[in-house]
């Protein structure tokens, strides 16, 4: 999912999908994956929102958004990229792509490029192993990476 | 109708599949041919020369490899119009035989039907076995699936029939039966495949599970890297409900069950059973000590029924075609087919499906094709990713199946098969998985969070040059205590890699212990970046790949690295097929 990354945060969009769910049990992973979808991320005030509509404690949606390694509590890139680190793109180079990318961006794992363009992110395994070393930019797979290749991918995302 | 198919998994829609088939409908149509030519998009096959695209008539089968875009109108025009088939771009001999080397089951239907499509599924006796087992009385389906011999493919290889008896017998008036799509060793695919391509054979093996243990809810926990498999789930789930398959009063029986799709968020542990039932119930995937056993406890406190992907999918051909036929494949222990992800540095990567017992040996040089560069030899094989271990060359005649897997301190796991050569350093990869499992450890018991700490904290240690020979001991003692000590499967088996390896390659850790020498040339501290003059074979291979231009190389003479430009990538060791950049 491109991240749309919109800062204001609208309570009435929050409440709509509390209530699309309200009936379940298990409400909050969903819910909080589905706030995710819509900014790019989990910002605060959806978090407050939903800790007084459920009748939980924030610190509870808390534990839950930093025990899984698919939330995100910053706003993110425009682009996102996910470089594999399975064992099987591990084994065929993976690491030196990594290190590549974030040599040439400039920037760690997890962290956004200034100009906001790029956001770097490890992933294990997105289930195409037979095609390593895999990147995903967004939504879209290359396989059999080398350094050049990613230098031609970056450039058509605008490095 | 003749058909073309396309295959349009997640790694064809990577090689344009989306694009592929566009084409395809586009030129039918402007050609007129549409109504003689059916584009279907299936799932993948298995085999990573995407895109593929097979020509179905009546009475011939083509399949082209490796089609891009720019191939379609050719094909079209000189195949499809003019009758001649594209001969350079058609898939040989080596296709033909990686397919016909195997005993697709469970696979059999992927890369062979519309997965969007339930009436193609149907029309290949989709829902028939459902149809049995919705007049079989309970015990009696147990009892098949009992004496068929399957054990679970999730990686643990519990008895399948004996998992369903306990939940049977277990007191409560609502069970669940969940199927865990969570897929988490890293380099394993084949719940993906199965999921994308052939989503109904999951569905109609955890109805008949359902039906069995007297359960009317399932939940497929899938995660959350494959929106594709959500999406296929989801179209079938609501096919198969329209069709009567799923819902209420199942054929008029009485018998009801539906399905939910929940979406992991990324966290390995949740693969464990009762971490995953934590997560289902929207909380941290924290594991709990057993038992309870979900059957007896599970999902909202109610008797649970978790199998894997690959399990479920089995199901529906054992009660189709009877215990006796699918005991007859296999080994005394272990029964049936598996499905190995083949990936790393064999020349056929991709899914096979083959009997329990198959060799080693078989599957790297017989299905696999050998090693991906013929100058570089094979060195090991690792099975059950994070929980597994490494396997030499030396074991590669043995069985596989599940007691022989285990005897040698790897577990057979979900079937990733990463396929290791001389180029991959196995202190290295024990320092990979251990980095793996501390990132994933969820925390609560000690040895798991702190002892595998410490061990990579030493693995480092030994790969960045600094290993004594007291970090072996270490390592083995400490291994150990974790492995038993541990609250859950993860730690449990998280020392495998780091055991496994120093069993089979102490040599290879005493040369980084003792000599600070790295025998594969991969951990960076140990490399001076300098060619071997005597093994350089003048072919300037590392040149063409440095994307620095660090390496001088002239036609006929040795390559040269200056090490002032040099960043230390490591794509002139890589590309170097005689190993001669140490
Ligand atoms: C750390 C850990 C991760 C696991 N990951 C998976 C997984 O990704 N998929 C899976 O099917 N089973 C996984 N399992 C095994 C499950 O706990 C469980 O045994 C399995 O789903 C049972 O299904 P089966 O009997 O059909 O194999 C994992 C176990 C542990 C300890
Ligand atoms: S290891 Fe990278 S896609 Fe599986």
């Amino acid at each position: 999912m491109p991240a749309v990354n919109t800062s204001e945060v609208k309570k009435s969009d929050i409440v709509g999908m509390i209530e699309h769910h309200r009936e379940k049990k298990g409400v909050l992973i969903p819910l909080l994956q589905e706030v995710q979808d819509r900014y790019g991320y989990v910002p605060k005030e959806a978090v407050e929102i939903i800790a007084a509509e459920l009748d939980v404690y924030p610190v509870d949606i808390y534990g839950i958004l930093t025990f899984y390694a698919q939330f995100h509590l910053k706003p993110r890139g425009r682009h996102i990229i996910k470089v594999c680190m399975g064992t099987a793109c591990y084994i065929m180079g993976g690491k030196e792509i990594l290190d590549h990318l974030k040599g040439t961006l400039g920037i760690e794992i997890d962290q956004t490029t200034e100009d906001g363009n790029f956001t770097l992110e490890v992933v294990s395994c997105l289930g195409c192993c037979g095609m390593g070393p895999v990147v995903m930019v967004d939504e879209k797979f290359y396989g059999r990476c080398d350094l050049q290749k990613m230098d031609e991918v970056l450039q058509e995302y605008g490095k | 109708m003749d058909k073309i198919l396309i295959c349009t998994g997640t790694s064809g829609i990577a090689a344009y599949a989306v694009e592929v088939a566009c084409l395809f409908e586009e030129l039918i149509k402007k050609h007129k041919l549409d109504e003689q030519y059916r584009v279907v998009r299936v799932g993948d096959r298995g085999l990573f020369r995407d895109v593929l695209v097979d020509v179905v008539t009546e009475d011939s089968r083509l399949v082209y490899e490796f089609v891009k875009p720019e191939n379609v109108e050719q094909i079209v025009i000189e195949h499809l119009v003019g009758g001649r088939p594209v001969e350079k771009l058609l898939a040989g001999k080596d296709y033909e035989d990686f397919f016909s080397g195997q005993m697709r089951i469970v696979l059999s239907n992927c890369g062979e039907i519309d997965p969007e499509d339930i009436g193609e599924y149907i029309a290949r006796g989709g829902y028939e076995a459902l149809k049995t087992a919705v007049s079989m009385e309970s015990l009696d389906i147990i009892e098949t699936v009992t004496s068929a011999g399957l054990r679970g493919r999730g990686g643990g290889g519990f008895p399948t029939g004996l998992k369903w008896k306990f939940c049977f017998e277990a007191q409560g008036d609502e069970k669940y039966v969940v199927c865990n799509a969570d897929e988490g060793d890293p380099g394993a695919f084949m719940d993906r495949s199965v999921l994308e391509g052939d989503p109904h054979s999951v569905i109609e093996g955890m109805a008949i599970a359902g039906r069995a243990i007297g359960a009317a809810s399932g939940v497929i926990y899938c995660r959350a890297e494959y929106p594709l498999a959500v999406k296929r789930l989801q179209c079938a789930i609501d096919d198969a409900g329209a069709r009567g398959f799923l819902g209420d009063n199942i054929m008029g029986t009485g018998f009801s069950f539906d399905i939910e799709i929940m979406q992991g968020a990324g966290a390995f542990v949740c693969g464990e059973e009762t971490a995953l039932i934590a997560s289902i119930e929207g909380k941290r995937g924290l594991p709990r000590p057993r038992p309870p056993f979900p059957a007896v406890k599970g999902l909202w406190d109610k008797p649970t029924n978790i199998n894997n992907v690959e399990t479920f999918a089995n199901v529906r051909h054992i009660i189709a075609k009877g215990a006796d036929w699918y005991s007859s494949i296999g080994t005394d222990g272990s029964k049936g087919t598996k499905v190995f992800a083949l990936a790393g540095k064999v020349k056929n990567t991709g899914l096979v499906e083959v009997p329990m017992g198959t060799t080693i040996k078989d599957l790297v040089f017989g299905l696999g094709g050998g090693m991906a560069r013929k100058m570089v030899k094979f060195k090991a094989v690792q099975l059950g990713g994070p929980s597994g271990g490494c396997l030499p060359e030396s074991l590669a005649d043995m069985s596989i199946d599940y007691e022989s897997i285990t005897g040698t301190g790897a577990i057979m796991g979900s079937g990733g098969m990463i396929i290791m050569d001389q180029q991959t350093c196995m202190v290295d990869v024990a320092r990979y998985f251990l980095e793996f499992t501390v990132e994933e450890s969820c925390g609560q018991c000690t040895p798991c969070r702190v002892g595998l700490r410490r061990m990579l904290d030493v693995l480092i240690e030994i790969t960045d040059g600094r290993g004594k020979p007291k970090h072996m001991t270490f390592l083995k003692e400490m291994g150990e205590t974790v492995k038993s000590m541990s609250l859950c499967g993860l730690g449990q088996t998280a020392p495998n890699p780091a055991l496994t390896t120093m069993r089979y390659f102490q040599d290879e850790y005493d040369l980084h212990v003792n000599k600070k020498e790295c025998p594969a040339h991969v951990c960076p501290e140990l490399l001076k970046f300098k060619v071997i003059e005597d093994k350089c074979a003048k072919c300037g291979m590392c040149q063409k790949t440095c994307p620095v231009d660090a390496i001088e190389w002239k036609k006929g003479e040795v390559a040269r690295i200056d090490l002032e430009k040099c960043t230390e990538c490591r794509s002139c060791i890589r590309a170097c097929p005689f190993m001669a950049i140490e």
